[in-house]
């Protein structure tokens, strides 16, 4: 059986980073695993998403429409972007946080209202307030890794050194804040 | 040891192994990341960025006739760029292996058209790899390097964006060294005047053939048998999504060497087959073949002729229904389309050109093709690599010889689209006199593909220092009298520069000169550019007037809030480059130090 994370948000949200140590912590626990992300023009604020899947033996890169067990969003409308990426029984993980895009600057549409209650109305929804959460533990930076400890535990993967995975892979002076930041993520589901 | 790796990683691990010395590209989406990661393997190969893809085709013929096995790489368009070489180098063949890699774009996600480019294998007559994830993108470039020795020619590996960009597993090897093979002048195999390419012309029918023996024979192109109603053949990425929707309730033709096509495979697979699906990303490549031999197929008839043919695609067309899913309709969302990063110095520029009237604004392709939306409005064609100034010359010169043309062209492109190209289509101009505004954006960098070295940096891919090539004397070397440098943060310069090229009769150059806000300074830049992004700045909300004149310089730091009805700068993403501040006609914008 294979397992379908799909992690969405904003160019600059740390995505990225989240899901490079996601794949590295299941390739380390001996899961076949596939990881795929669309460059380009990502930098330029447009919409970003990684797909994660893992299991004995894994064929697509990319998720199916309808095959993500866990959709993980930075921010609030992209949550609703790629909502049908979900199985009918699958989980949102949402970061109560809204990034205006173009139009929204300049006034001509407006956010989309009630995102959260939307969400809520369409599947198990669990939401957080990332910003808040990194803001306590002292650097707004390390949203990312707490929305990566809530993947983690909604997925049932603590049994993975994740704690070796963050060593290995962050900057040592970045590694006991982001340590904290995995646990108050897995402590938010 | 195993490890996490993108298509792109695994075709430079692959190069690695396979004892490659020399490695040329031009960067270009999904292709980027193969020179970039061939460049860490500082000790063993040596990496370089060329200005355009013929150049860097050429250079990798040439390491290969001086006896190294050499690599190049592009994305599809740029083999467009590199064709002339191409057709040829497939008749004198090679000393050192030659591996030229295509990253195609089905879905066009970065790229201005979806060109299948194993049509130019089939072109060229050269051999062509196809594979499907990380693990094989690695394996097969060094398969490719012994297909390119053994049978004397270059080889085509054709990539797409998700073998290129995403990630799976791949088993490490050690390189294996290859002794660069001693030089030996040979015209009878690389001067293709007409005696000689007439002898060569027949040697590549005949390599043909040896190839086709290899194709049927090849572990590369094989059958999983499960059920036998249906039989799929695919190749890449394809095989991956087809295996995704069908997984054991079909049996398989898994294509990986696709030039020639295995006739002989084909015919015993479709033959034990009852129904056949012919599974494969934009053009009806190996389904033309299958009909060839005389079996019926699905293929165009039923998938998409374009676009991904990702597994919902393949479920939708052949099962007539996607997977349930949690519906919402994305038209209800808001778009994010990209945007000029704030303090982009193309900002100042297009907020200026946008406001010309009678004004062709000919455009190219990089970060600044962004400026033909909203608000700019400041772009009216980009075809290609280096277009914007020899579209613009013919066009100018069509608006000329009407007697009464007030139309005027001005056509823009960036550094790095200078040196690709550009720089031939401003010969043109000044050769044959057209009247045009040429302006080179040069914001110090290669910006669209995530920052390359370019000629005009002062380094190389490496990171060794060397010459930093002078746009403006460039320019003024061409022969041209009308040159001006300009920051195009400083929208009165913009202005006057515009005001006064477009007074001349004459061509003329305008280049802007002032660093993308995402660079990563050298040294020489931290000097030049002293002052830039170090300051703020913000809105006076007692003196904002609510007119959104900052708004329309299209900055994301900047915002209107419909209830106050003043506009508010995001001091996390604001740099300071001051355009809004100049925009702004009651004075209520600021700068602060950060």
């Amino acid at each position: 059986m294979t397992n379908n994370i799909l992690l969405v948000g904003v160019g600059g949200q740390g995505t990225i980073l989240a899901s490079k140590l996601l794949t590295i912590g299941l390739l380390e626990s001996g899961y076949d695993v596939k990881m795929s992300e669309i460059h380009g023009m990502s930098q330029r604020g447009g919409s970003v998403s990684s797909h994660v899947r893992y299991g004995d033996k894994v064929e697509s890169p990319v998720i199916e429409l309808g095959g993500a067990d866990i959709l993980v969003s930075f921010e609030k409308m992209e949550a609703l972007r790629y909502l049908n990426y979900l199985k009918p029984n699958g989980i949102v993980v949402v970061n109560d946080f809204e990034i205006n895009s173009m139009p929204i600057l300049s006034g001509k549409l407006d956010y989309p209202e009630n995102a959260v209650e939307v969400l809520k109305s369409k599947a198990k929804t669990i939401v957080i307030d990332g910003a808040k959460e990194a803001e306590t533990i002292g650097n707004s930076k390390v949203m990312n890794v707490i929305l990566l400890g809530t993947i983690i535990k909604s997925m049932k993967l603590e049994d993975i050194d994740w704690d070796k995975i963050l060593r290995d892979n962050i900057k040592p002076k970045l590694i006991d804040i982001n340590l904290k930041a995995l646990e108050v993520g897995m402590n938010l589901v | 040891m195993k490890k996490l790796m993108t298509g792109n990683e695994a075709i430079a691990r692959g190069a690695y192994e396979a004892g490659v010395r020399y490695a040329s590209a031009y960067p270009g989406t999904p292709s980027t990341e193969i020179l970039e990661n061939v460049a860490l393997y500082k000790d063993d190969i040596l990496a370089e960025w060329a200005n355009n893809e013929k150049v860097a085709l050429e250079a990798a013929i040439g390491a290969s006739m001086a006896g190294a096995r050499a690599l190049a790489s592009m994305k599809h368009v740029g083999v467009n760029v590199a064709a002339d070489p191409l057709f040829t180098v497939s008749y004198t063949g090679v000393y050192g292996g030659m591996v030229l890699v295509s990253a195609d774009e089905p879905g066009q996600h970065s790229s201005q058209n979806e060109q299948d480019n194993r049509n130019y294998a089939k072109f060229a007559k050269i051999p062509m790899l196809e594979p499907s994830d990380s693990q094989e993108s690695k394996d097969m470039t060094k398969v490719a390097f012994d297909i390119s020795e053994k049978y004397n020619t270059p080889v085509l590996i054709r990539m797409t964006t998700r073998v290129c960009h995403s990630k799976g597993t791949v088993e490490c090897l050690d390189r294996e060294e290859k002794a660069i093979i001693e030089y030996k002048k040979d015209i009878n195999k690389y001067v293709t005047v007409p005696a000689v390419a007439r002898k060569l012309r027949v040697k590549v029918e005949e390599r043909q053939k040896e190839l086709l023996e290899f194709s049927n024979s090849t572990e590369l192109n094989y059958m999983e048998w499960n059920d036998t109603k249906v039989g799929v053949i695919s190749s890449g990425v394809c095989y991956s999504y087809a295996k995704e929707v069908f997984g054991n309730t079909a049996s398989y033709l898994k294509l990986g060497y696709t030039q020639p096509l295995p006739t002989e495979k084909i015919k015993e697979f479709c033959s034990k087959v009852e129904k056949i699906y012919v599974i494969e990303e934009n053009d009806p490549y190996i389904e033309e073949q299958v009909r060839v031999l005389g079996f019926e197929c699905y293929g165009n008839n039923l998938f998409p002729a374009y676009g991904e043919m990702l597994p919902e695609v393949i479920r939708q067309a052949v099962f007539g229904e996607i997977k349930p899913n949690v519906e919402y309709d994305e038209k209800e969302v808001v778009s994010r389309p990209p945007t000029l990063c704030a303090g982009c110095p193309h900002r100042g520029f297009y907020h200026e050109l946008g406001k010309r009237k009678n004004v062709l604004m000919s455009g190219d392709i990089g970060c600044y093709s962004l400026a033909f939306s909203e608000p700019y409005n400041a772009v009216d064609q980009n075809i290609c690599m280096g277009s914007s100034i020899s579209v613009g010359h013919g066009a100018q010169q069509v608006f000329n010889m009407n007697e009464n043309n007030k139309m005027r062209v001005v056509s823009c492109l960036g550094d790095s689209t200078f040196f690709h190209t550009g720089i031939n289509s401003l010969i043109d101009v000044i050769y044959n006199n057209s009247n045009t505004v040429n302006v080179i954006l040069d914001n110090r960098i290669t910006g669209m593909t995530g920052h390359q070295e370019n000629p005009g940096s002062g380094y190389t891919l490496q990171g060794e220092k060397t010459v930093e090539l002078d746009i403006e004397a460039i320019v003024k070397a061409l022969g041209f009298k009308n040159v001006i440098t300009i920051n195009p943060n400083d929208l009165k310069a913009v202005k006057h520069a515009l005001d006064w090229a477009l007074s001349l009769d004459e061509p003329s150059v305008i280049i802007t000169r002032w660093p993308c806000v995402l660079k990563k300074f050298s040294p020489e830049d931290k000097e030049e550019f002293s002052t830039a992004f170090k300051s703020k700045c913000i809105v006076d909300e007692e003196k904002c007037i609510g007119c959104k004149a900052c708004i329309r310089t299209g900055c994301p730091a900047i915002s209107f809030d419909k209830i106050s009805k003043k506009s508010k700068i995001d001091q996390d993403s604001c740099v300071g480059c001051e355009v809004c501040l100049q925009v702004c006609p009651v004075k209520a914008i600021r700068k602060v130090e950060a």
